[in-house]
């Protein structure tokens, strides 16, 4: 991506920005984040296939905003990330510049985040359908198959909260897992404990999940845990209209509607 | 061995369902006197991880309860509970937990009747359904583990 080096260069070179958060090469064919606080250092940027950590989980780091102007090479699953970030008050335009990646692999540089979205919004998030093969099979399950399923799947999870790290979503510095007066979550690598603890994840991410799988990668013991996040996608759509990141609509999990439909509450 | 009876925890808000409950006891109308009743100043407060909780400590089936719509003291928080609730339930049954063994009702101040009847209702179902082992075989090994090494 000449254009993209290109243009961070010019960035820096003009001090518009501190630090262009980009990819590099890392060790054994893999790529990692990018830091570039000197023109220079542009110079390494690239961008491939192999490119899925979402960077928009390091724009909320206080170590990385402490460098001043941010600007933030962003694929559409980033930019996703970035614009429920603004609406979180996270991130906003003083601090971000958006270098947006199009899904045909060029370069926008956008003038704030009300244009990144006005851009994401072409585009549905769509779950992939090897994806939705598998949620189906899991609907067709008895609950008891797929409480096994999950016991099963989530037994290994020894709570190294890599899935954690990755998501942009997980910013908080004080994390549910983390209060043990009282102790929410069990610590231990046990059934108990990795059930409350993903089910806990799931749902502070209902309604902001951008649906990037930056967890699912992350997790070094391939956890399908994303599905858990996906299934919760797909409730927003069937319930309230779907969910799409927003700087100007209210966030899907803090708002209602007074005739929100239900078919339980007796 | 004694017939098995289900112990059920409802989680209430305090202006409705709880003054509800009240009405329920000063009208002398018997019910099952399984429910353990939790108070909450609202449904909004009723975090999904209190309901979690009430699962590993045994419960076999949650009832959660508060105000009318339009009729929460705080004007929303039975809207915002509700659509949190949607999610929730969904979750659980994704997750393989019998969302069967979790009710949710809303029950005014002045529906003392209602709420006997979601307590026996939701006691017989649950006494249908028999202890949730499943859930408790998973609940019970940390303890173990965590205190015994
Ligand atoms: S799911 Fe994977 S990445 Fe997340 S805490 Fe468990 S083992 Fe770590
Ligand atoms: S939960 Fe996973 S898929 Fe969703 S935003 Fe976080 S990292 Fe991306
Ligand atoms: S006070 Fe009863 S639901 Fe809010």
């Amino acid at each position: 991506m000449d254009e993209l080096r290109k243009r961070a260069k010019e960035l820096l070179e003009a001090g518009t920005v501190k630090v262009v958060i980009g990819y590099e090469n890392g060790t054994a064919g893999r790529t990692r984040a990018l830091f570039a606080e000197e023109p220079k250092a542009a110079e390494k940027l690239i961008f491939d296939s192999r490119c899925i950590m979402n960077l928009a989980s390091y724009i909320t780091k206080a170590e990385v905003k402490a460098k001043g102007k941010m600007a933030i090479a962003a694929t559409l699953p980033v930019m996703r990330a970035i614009i429920q970030l603004a609406s979180e008050f996270q991130v906003s335009d003083n601090n971000l510049l958006v270098l947006g990646i199009t899904p045909e692999s060029t370069m926008i540089e956008f003038k704030d985040i009300a244009e990144v979205e006005a851009f994401v919004h072409k585009y549905e998030i769509e779950i992939e359908a090897k994806y939705s093969e598998k949620l189906e099979k899991l609907n067709k399950m008895t609950p008891s198959e797929r409480w096994n399923f999950w016991i099963e799947e989530l037994s290994p999870c020894f709570k190294c909260y890599a899935c954690r790290a990755a998501c942009p979503m997980c910013y908080c510095h004080k994390c549910t897992v983390e209060f043990n007066q009282p102790q929410w979550i069990p610590v231990p690598s046990h059934d108990l404990g990795n059930l409350e603890w993903h089910m806990m994840r799931a749902i502070h991410l209902a309604g902001r999940c951008v649906d990037c799988d930056a967890c699912y990668n992350a997790c070094p013991l391939g956890i399908p845990l994303n599905l858990l996040t996906k299934r919760m996608l797909i409730d927003a759509k069937e319930h309230f209209g779907g969910y799409q990141p927003s700087i100007k609509a209210d966030h899907l999990m803090s708002t209602y509607k007074p005739d929100d439909k239900d078919n339980f509450i007796m | 061995m004694a017939e098995f009876e289900p112990k059920i925890v409802a989680f209430v808000c305090n202006w409705c369902t709880y003054a509800g409950a009240d009405l329920t006891g000063t009208s002398r109308i018997k019910y099952a006197s399984n429910v353990r009743i939790v108070r909450f100043p609202c449904t909004g407060r009723i975090d999904y991880m209190l309901l979690i909780k009430a699962f590993d400590e045994g419960t076999d089936g949650i009832i959660v309860s508060g105000c009318h719509p339009n009729d929460c003291h705080y004007t929303s928080g039975n809207f915002h509970a509700r659509r949190r609730w949607i999610m929730f339930r969904s979750l659980c049954d994704f997750m393989g937990i019998d969302i069967r063994r979790i009710k949710f009702s809303w029950v005014s101040a002045a529906e003392g009747a209602k709420w006997a009847n979601i307590v026996n209702s939701t006691v017989t179902a649950v006494r249908e359904l028999g202890p949730y082992d499943e859930y408790k075989k998973v609940a019970k090994k940390p303890v173990k583990e965590v205190i015994h090494g």
